[in-house]
């Protein structure tokens, strides 16, 4: 089972390419079936989000093991323009691109860790893990 | 260009959505559905989502515009065939569709969308616009 790749995020295509090797990842770990739509679903809204604000980026998939558990993180890497207000972001219903403003929020209740770190001017990581 | 067909049957208007779908081919059906209701003077659509794995936030608000503007335009919108793990995840995405109406099989939702062209609903409200 691959540990470790990383793909990039830079079109519409890529967003399906991503869902596609997340799911393939998932099914490898192990994960039930609502745990897979879970994961491929936040993926795919961290991928969009990564293209609307990032202008483009990467996502590194890691498969992970503690303890016994098996886990699958990723981490959506941007250069953009960085989130001012990381609150703001994180509320239900914020969008700054006209959509439903749950790319963020909904990605975190999907996850079972969530980590965002953003610099103005620098871009923004998002990290997603979610266990078995 | 890569499109979802839509098939014609009476006054409905059927898409089956079997391809996982980039973010445009979702905005293309959504302006294909809406022409094809006026071109065809559809009174109802039905989508089948069973092929679908997932449906997040963009795929989400295609529907729900699809809904909106199909009751604009003097159609009902049925989705069908929602997997059961979609629905959990959609929920707990926090998109709940409203305003879209749901059923669960092909016949079940084409009985709605008859029944709704009767003047009912199907759910028991009046409509108000007939």
């Amino acid at each position: 089972m691959p540990g470790d790749e990383k793909l990039p995020v830079r079109s519409s295509h890529d967003i399906v390419v991503v869902r596609q090797v997340v799911r393939t990842w998932a099914v490898e770990i192990g994960f039930n079936l609502v745990e897979q739509t879970k994961i491929v679903t936040a993926a795919s809204e961290l991928a969009r989000n990564t293209i609307d604000h990032g202008g483009g980026g990467t996502v590194r998939l890691q498969s992970l093991s503690y303890g016994g558990r098996a886990g699958l993180r990723l981490t959506f890497e941007d250069k953009g323009p960085g989130i001012p207000d990381l609150n703001l972001a994180l509320k239900d219903g914020y969008t700054t691109a006209g959509g439903l403003g749950l790319g963020l929020s909904g990605a975190k209740r999907l996850s079972n860790e969530f980590d965002i770190e953003s610099r103005p001017g620098e871009g923004t990581r998002v990290t997603i893990t979610r266990w078995k | 260009m890569e499109r979802i067909p839509i098939l014609k049957m009476n006054e409905f208007l059927l898409v089956s959505i079997q391809v996982d779908m980039h973010d445009r081919l979702a905005m293309t059906l959504q302006d294909d559905l809406t022409h094809r209701i006026v071109r065809d003077r559809a009174r109802g659509v039905l989508i089948d989502i069973s092929s679908l794995e997932i449906v997040d936030s963009f795929i989400g608000r295609m529907i729900g515009n699809i809904a909106a503007m199909s009751r604009v335009l003097d159609a009902e919108t049925v989705v069908v065939g929602m997997r059961p793990a979609v629905a959990i995840t959609l929920v707990e995405l926090g998109l709940s569709l409203p305003g879209v109406r749901t059923s669960l099989s092909v016949d079940k939702g084409m009985e709605l969308l008859r029944a709704s062209l009767r003047g009912g609903n199907g759910n028991g409200h009046l409509d108000a616009r007939r």
